[in-house]
């Protein structure tokens, strides 16, 4: 096991190489000058020639990339061109308001899309289940501006229950420590403002949930379908054992195998994925980090941001191989 | 799944519940660190974008601003609601009978936030800072409006002195006009010397202004609080003002809605309806001090010819224009500048809608069968341009109707910018809004012959025209520089590099408690004096 987790860690190394090299050549592309995008509309033609030799922009790209790679070498993942500021100081602040909406998100996801595809799979062809998979289906085809606006709109407007935007409250904001604002409240004992993080992480939490959560159910309807269909669920039933066991304690363990494998690529997704859901409630995440970097041509965080989320990315790919093991002695690791 | 949904709606509810028992908004539990501010007298502005930083001089964008104006103050102010010339930090100048010395007289007993006193040193250090950088990339709006740094055979500035405390003289190598406006703009205001050593000001700043700076959290939100040692007496009534980035215009809106913000920009006109109807909320106005335009590169056939360009002005229905997309909050343009500058000819006539004078101009320039072409629609909602896409079918219908066939282009923003700047688009959509209420911040900016390949994205040259605005650069007497920009005005018309589409007025919401806005045409104003009813 520990050889293997050693040998999964360095075949990271080509992947992330490999990826680093397609972004920073993809971005390349994107035709738009940075230094005018900078300086703006008042800026002189000289200036403009000056700011793109500054940033070596009039490099050859390959000098460029190899000065990056050097950079990564020695953690220094650049300079954003906007703020001037290093991006493995600034990136944090961003990347934790994602995680910490991932994180809920995947829980909302996973408590109710296993539920609902157990349900969905115990009462096959049932009133439940049709109309359950024909949510899922719209789920994964909701287009989340509408849904986050229509939240907002239901459940802030209109009953009046969660905040519309942001993190916390705006008039009472919390001072970050971790920037994970759960624990720093937590940690400062402020229990209310404790609440008022919980209370604003619902709306974008379940917003961001559908798709996963949709995705989810119809796995984990269709693998417990399966597993239910075996001889030992058989055996089991014909013993008499509640159905109720049968389900959640013979054919989950089995069923969620391929389960965690959706809910690895899933979490991965959410954490690039949050563009829309960040920029309909305020949430200054990383996806609208890189997303504002893109419309400014800021390299070093298009390409830093990318790679930080690649790599989280590819972390929980592997997390996800090495529970396998957890739940399913039987997979051997080569 | 639908039991989930259900079961997911009512731990919601149960949830939102327990949580609303546990906290309430102003809760004034928290102790210590600031007792003195009150949250509910605390203004929050719900903007789209952050900050790019907090120094005004290194600074090009409008929310940048709309921040430094509450921290930092200049010498001279614009008006209330308008971009006349009022006193500032300086409280009266005096300026030489040759336009070339102006003399500043200081207000006494301001003091920075850092302590440090607000003298005529402070004032020297500011423009030396600037002047001496020579750094157009670090400071653009410098170059820009004082014709490049010390030392640059443009330069306007000779130099800045202080006489005793209170008292700075600039001397200029030549006259400019606009000087007086060109001090008043937010990024030629007054940081305090001690700040200026090193590189924090971007982050840490350090003025005079009403309000100061507490935190900034990047992407969310700027904090800052009232300075309870303000020079002007009473002000500011505010406790603080918090910035709020929430991109999406109708989620700003609807965190307004519930009150979790007190004032917002860049209003949807199709929401203007809601806010009116909503006795909780009010709209306020911006007054136009930008025009959207049709431009026509002149130098690519067939837009070379002048009557090709006077029958598509001939083929734009502006009113329907303003009806369809700006719900009314704009009014037609005839001018390539706003009516509210000095020096805005009102005397000349729009090309109305009319597709036979149309027809016959075209038959005149030998283009009788129509023509096909590109227009190049903005693909980013801009305050003189809510909507491209469509303002561009409607006029892609219209030229239809003469056999005209136009092909809609667009490109992401930086990129459509950078290729109109190289004249690769044939006929485009743009605009501009002013950066100093001054009638040579439009027409020389945008029409001269010096500016092409700057922002004369027309490539529009005229040896008359540019005279004339060369001439009322230097000339200090008002009213003859009025009518040297009339005169550019009429010639302009005559030859029509441009359709000028629209002067808009941007919508603004907020709460009905807030009373003493008044929005500024420039597009940021000081908070000094709003206040909670």
């Amino acid at each position: 096991m520990f050889a293997y987790t050693i040998r999964r860690l360095a075949t990271l190394v080509p992947v992330l190489l490999g990826m680093t090299f397609i972004v920073f050549m993809m971005i390349r592309a994107i035709p738009g000058n940075p230094a005018q995008l900078i300086l703006g509309q008042q800026a002189t033609k000289e200036a403009v020639a000056s700011l793109t030799k500054r940033l070596g922009l009039d490099q050859p790209w390959y000098t460029q990339f190899i000065d990056y790679l050097t950079g990564l070498f020695t953690g220094d993942l650049g300079v954003s061109l906007k703020t001037n500021v290093p991006i493995a100081q600034e990136v944090w602040p961003y990347l934790a308001a994602t995680m910490e909406l991932a994180f809920v998100a995947m829980v909302i996801a996973i408590v109710i899309g296993v539920n609902a595809g157990i349900i969905s799979a115990w009462f096959q062809n049932s009133w439940f289940d049709y109309t359950a998979m024909v949510l899922a289906l719209v789920g994964v085809s909701m287009p989340i501006f509408w849904l986050g606006l229509m939240e907002q709109y239901v459940f802030s407007i209109h009953f009046d229950l969660l905040p519309t935007t942001g993190r916390d409250n705006i008039r009472v904001p919390v001072d970050p420590i971790t920037h994970l604002y759960l624990i720093d409240t937590l940690i400062q004992g402020r229990m209310d403002q404790f609440a008022e993080v919980v209370k604003h992480l619902i709306l974008p939490g379940v917003a961001l949930a559908t798709i996963p959560m949709a995705i989810i159910a119809r796995m984990t309807r269709s693998s417990m379908l399966e597993v239910m269909r075996s001889d030992y669920i058989r055996t089991a039933r014909a013993k008499g054992m509640k159905m109720f066991w049968v389900v959640y304690k013979h054919s989950l363990k089995n069923a969620l195998i391929p389960v965690v494998t959706v809910i690895g690529l899933q979490t991965g997704l959410l954490l690039g994925g949050a563009i829309l859901t960040e920029t309909i409630f305020g949430w200054p995440g990383i996806g609208t980090y890189i997303y504002d970097a893109i419309s400014y041509r800021d390299y070093p965080v298009i390409q830093s941001g990318i790679l930080v989320v690649a790599t989280i990315f590819v972390l929980i790919n592997l997390l996800v191989d090495l529970l396998y093991a957890a739940i399913d002695p039987r997979i051997k690791f080569k | 799944m639908k039991k989930s949904l259900l079961t997911l709606f009512a731990l919601m509810l149960a949830l939102s519940l327990a949580l609303a028992g546990c906290s309430s908004g102003g809760d004034s539990s928290k102790g210590g660190d600031d007792g003195k501010v009150d949250p509910n007298n605390v203004m929050i502005y719900g903007r789209g974008g952050d900050s790019v930083a907090l120094d005004p001089a290194v600074v090009t964008d409008g929310e940048s601003f709309i921040v430094t104006e509450q921290i930092y103050e200049p010498l001279v102010n614009y008006g209330k609601d308008n971009t006349d010339i009022v006193p500032g930090l300086a409280k009266e100048w005096k300026i030489s009978d040759d336009g070339l010395t102006y003399t500043f007289t200081l207000e006494e007993g301001v003091k920075f936030h850092d302590g440090e006193k607000f003298n005529a040193d402070a004032v020297v250090k500011n423009f030396d800072r600037w002047a001496q950088s020579k750094d157009g990339e670090k400071f653009a709006y410098y170059g820009s409006m004082f014709g490049g740094f010390e030392g640059d055979e443009g330069h306007v500035i000779k130099d800045v002195k202080a006489d005793g405390e209170n008292k700075v003289v600039i001397t200029l190598n030549k006259p400019q006009a606009p000087f007086l406006k060109n001090v008043a703009m937010s990024p030629f205001a007054i940081a305090s010397p001690k700040s200026l050593d090193g590189d924090k000001l971007s982050k840490e700043p350090v003025g005079t202004g009403p309000f100061k700076f507490k935190s900034w959290k990047p992407n969310d939100t700027i904090v800052l609080e009232k300075n309870a040692d303000y020079w002007v007496k009473d002000m500011p009534k505010l406790d603080g003002v918090t910035f709020k980035v929430i991109k999406d215009n109708s989620s700003r809106l609807n965190a307004l809605t519930k009150g979790e913000i007190d004032l917002m920009d860049a209003l949807n006109p199709s929401d203007m309806k809601k806010v009116s109807d909503n006795g909780k909320l009010q709209l306020f106005e911006r007054p136009s001090m930008n025009v959207g335009y049709l431009g026509f590169n002149v130098e690519k056939a067939p837009f070379d010819k002048k009557e090709v360009r006077q029958a598509i002005s001939h083929l734009i229905d502006k009113q329907a224009i303003i009806d369809n997309f700006y719900e009314g909050t704009a009014e037609p343009a005839k001018n390539p500048m706003p009516p509210s500058i000095a020096g805005y000819n009102d005397e000349i006539q729009d090309r109305e809608y009319d597709e036979a004078k149309a027809k016959e101009l075209l038959a005149k320039a030998g283009m009788e069968k129509g023509f096909e072409m590109d227009l190049w629609a903005m693909p980013v909602a801009r305050p003189y341009m809510p909507n491209g896409q469509k303002v561009a079918e409607a006029i892609q219908a219209k030229l239809a109707k003469v056999n005209i066939k136009a092909n809609i282009v667009t490109f992401e923003w930086g990129t459509y910018l950078e290729k109109v700047q190289k004249g690769e688009a044939p006929m485009f959509m743009l605009g501009w809004t002013g950066d100093n209420g001054d009638a040579d911040n439009f027409l020389y900016t945008l029409l001269d012959k010096d500016t092409i390949d700057s922002n004369n994205y027309a490539r529009y040259a005229n040896e008359d025209v540019h005279k004339l605005l060369v001439e009322a650069q230097t000339t200090a007497d008002e009213a003859k520089r009025e009518e040297l920009y009339k005169q550019a005005q009429v010639i302009i018309h005559e030859d029509a590099p441009w359709v000028p589409l629209v002067h808009s007025k941007p919508q603004l919401a907020g709460a009905s408690k807030i009373k003493g806005f008044v929005p500024h045409p420039t597009g940021s104003q000081s908070f000094a004096d709003v206040s909670f009813e």
